[in-house]
């Protein structure tokens, strides 16, 4: 943290009544506190500097890590308050994929060529709509979470990164949940996973990126334009039709696949199809989605970081 | 000798009041409660792009003192502490804290209606920064503090609002952190809570932590801050001590109350606001003075512009030195009349029974709140009226000393001598 020397004399500072709006106060008499402070000890840590920044700044991943606890908090408010007077509870983080499951076997599965032919076409729906859900409620969640917040931002300071990166953090809870259903699902169909399951994890990680850099995204620009809980609902449904999630990709042409794979959700739903299901490891798809991802997950830290300072004054 | 635990230097903030007409709903709110009054001096130039709500203010505090911020609403005092306590950032300048932070600008931080006093304890300590371990420890004191009861794995919901007031603060008094902000949170709940709640913000500075306070409480300012800071359209009027700043103040800012009619400043921007406080006798007289064997009318006009409910007056009678002799509030009629007004102008009257007070002279403070509305106060006009009580129907007269003229009802009954009681009459069990 940035700190200065301690300056060698420091006074209490009594500006006089310098305002033309104090007139009818006339100066007051009083005796100036000033105290000579030019002995003293260098000064205790830690010191917070406050002052007007501009342009660029530092990420403050250190900040948010020393602030965990909150987040975890948050994580923790964020699920109880969800499932709170609701009779199904937990359980509505399994529905909303196994009904959207349902629909679509019935109505999208019985068309010839949009999943592949060796997996059953429910296993085949479930295993994108477990990290499609993750992403869809992910970006709900994150881009309404400072402006729900809006009482603690004006009233504690905290870091605002948390806020969204919590709302994320809770549906990982759902996801979590999902999975298990998943599991007993490819139990069910007889689809046994091979070692390539392992990259669950790194894609896991993948998603939680794309769903983090889109929400952040979003997040931030809904505090000035609420415009932004408009345009939510619209682009999760699109997004929808331009990932994977309930086609494979190779219903997408050859000459297109790089244009489609711009998307990071393509290589995040390939990803996990393949992890789980096997099939050709869709190396190229991943990598162009990997590198959008982080792209666009390290410019929301960027734009996140520059309106920040503004969100107390303007949500 | 202590280091300096705060250190200002030419802190100065901006806010564009052009944007107040911008569609983005809140964000004209916001900004709106957070400057009021002084602004009103510069409605002719209601185009200007700029209103600096801080200008140039530096100061040092040193560590382990109290100091009181006062000032007019919109003088900038809480700009001041939203800037200290890192919720916005200065337009220019610098300040260094050193020591860690805690602010309390609003009691109940955090909390969610929806979880019970206990999670809610959880949640408002940790977004004020305390550790999970902390918390924990600290927990039963905080519920013991609060004083639900059972009422502890109830949603908040449900609580009444001194019940939220008071887990609110709870939770914050048992902060420790070593510099502390604190916005007039001392105006909400009932006076033996506020009470207790200066007995521990005493408690905290007296522990050697780094205090400044914002207020519009003369009496919370001189009781708890030896130091105090003058703030006025944004500048720093005058940083001395505490019984030389305030009476300073007192007179400066002061209305005239003297007539018995007092017209009040007006401010559309406000749901609610008295535009006009007058004393009346028994007879329908405006006056300032009055007699202790009557009544006294203390009747407001009052312009609400937006439905409140929850909306309610709280009024105290004070000495000169801003103690407080008696308090009311509109709940004490029940149903509150106050609740959820209609748009327009009413007259509320509060009416002190004949031989109340003693003699003496009086404030009358004001102050209207809702409970639940979106910002908790809703209009702090502080000290609106001043009248003079004299007993002239009495024997004593003026020269009646105390805080009450009440006459006690006096008996005396002769004893018969062949009664059960014995000797002089007296009583005895």
């Amino acid at each position: 943290m940035a700190r200065d020397d301690a300056p060698s004399e420091r006074r209490v500072h009594t500006t006089g009544a310098s305002s033309a709006d104090t007139a009818s106060a006339g100066k007051p008499d009083i005796e100036p506190v000033t105290v000579d402070f030019g002995s003293r000890r260098p000064l205790p840590d830690p010191v917070v500097v406050i002052e007007a920044r501009h342009g660029w700044r530092e990420l403050g991943l250190a900040e948010l890590w020393s602030h965990r606890e909150l987040m975890y908090f948050f994580v923790w408010r964020d699920l109880k308050v969800r499932y709170r007077q609701t009779v199904f509870g937990a359980l509505w983080a399994v529905m909303q994929p196994v009904l959207l499951m349902v629909v679509f076997t019935v109505s999208v599965g019985r068309l010839p060529g949009v999943g592949p032919a060796n997996v059953p076409y429910p296993l085949f729906a479930f295993a994108g709509l477990v990290p499609w859900t993750l992403f869809a409620s992910s970006l709900a969640g994150a881009s309404n979470s400072l402006v729900s917040s809006e009482s603690i931002i004006t009233k504690v300071y905290f870091p605002r990164l948390l806020l969204p990166f919590a709302a994320v953090g809770s549906f990982l809870i759902d996801f979590a949940i999902a999975m298990v259903v998943l599991v007993v699902l490819m139990l069910y169909f007889g689809v046994a996973p091979t070692i390539a399951v392992l990259w669950l994890l790194p894609l896991t990680l993948f998603a939680l990126v794309t769903a983090l850099g889109v929400g952040t995204w979003l997040a931030a620009v809904n505090v000035r334009y609420r415009d932004v809980k408009y345009v939510v609902p619209f682009l999760t449904q699109t997004l929808m039709f331009l990932s994977p999630v309930i086609y494979a990709s190779t219903l997408i042409p050859e000459g297109w696949q790089w244009l489609y794979a711009l998307n990071p959700m393509t290589g995040v739903l390939e990803g996990f199809r393949w992890a789980l299901l096997g099939g050709p490891r869709p190396d190229e798809l991943i990598l162009v989605s990997a590198m959008a991802s982080v792209l666009v997950f390290i410019s929301a830290l960027i734009y996140f970081r520059r309106t920040e300072q503004t969100f107390a004054d303007v949500i | 000798m202590t280091d300096v635990a705060i250190s200002v230097r030419g802190l100065s903030k901006k806010y564009k009041i052009g944007v107040k007409r911008d569609p983005y709903g809140r964000l004209t709110e916001v900004l709106w409660s957070s400057l009021t009054s002084p602004f009103r001096r510069r409605r002719e130039q209601r185009d200007a792009e700029d209103f600096w709500a801080l200008q140039d203010v530096s100061f040092d505090v040193p560590s382990g003192s109290v100091v009181g911020v006062i000032g007019r609403n919109g003088a900038g005092k809480s700009t001041l502490l939203k800037i200290l306590s890192r919720i916005t950032e200065p337009t220019r300048g610098r300040a260094e804290l050193h020591g860690r932070v805690g602010s309390l600008l609003e009691v109940g931080t955090g909390f969610h209606q929806e979880l019970t006093g206990r999670e809610n304890v959880l949640l408002s300590g940790a977004i004020l920064g305390m550790k999970r371990a902390e918390i924990a420890r600290k927990f039963d004191e905080i519920v013991a503090f609060a004083d639900v009861g059972q009422f502890i794995d109830t949603p908040v919901k449900r609580y009444s609002s001194g019940m939220r007031v008071r887990l609110g603060f709870a939770v914050a008094a048992f902060l420790e952190p070593e510099i502390l902000f604190i916005d007039e949170v001392l105006a909400v709940g009932d006076l033996a809570f506020q009470g207790k709640c200066l007995g521990k913000m005493n408690e905290v500075a007296g522990q050697g932590r780094t205090v400044v306070f914002v207020s519009h409480n003369m009496g919370a300012i001189g009781t708890l801050c030896p130091m105090t800071i003058w703030l006025d359209a944004g500048r720093v009027v005058t940083f001395g001590k505490t019984d030389q700043v305030v009476p300073e103040y007192v007179r400066a800012v002061g209305r005239d109350v003297s007539s018995g009619e007092v017209e009040l400043d007006h401010d559309e921007r406000r749901e609610a606001e008295v535009s006009r406080v007058r004393l009346l006798s028994p007879r329908g007289d405006v006056s300032a003075v009055g007699e202790c064997s009557d009544s006294l009318t203390i009747e407001m006009l009052l312009d609400v512009r937006r439905r409140l409910p929850g909306l309610y007056a709280y009024l105290e009678v004070r000495l000169a030195n801003g103690m407080t002799v008696m308090m009311s509030d509109s709940f004490d009629t029940d149903p509150n009349p106050l609740d959820n007004l209609a748009v327009g102008t009413h007259v509320v009257t509060a009416t002190i029974p004949p031989r109340t007070l003693g003699p003496g002279r009086y404030d009358v403070y004001l102050n209207l709140s809702s409970i639940s509305g979106h910002e908790f106060n809703v209009y702090s006009p502080g000290v609106v009226a001043s009248f003079r009580l004299h007993d002239s129907n009495s024997p004593r007269g003026n020269g009646r000393p105390g805080f009450f003229s009440t006459m006690l009802r006096w008996q005396a009954a002769e004893v018969r001598p062949d009664g059960q009681d014995n000797d002089r009459g007296v009583r005895r069990d």
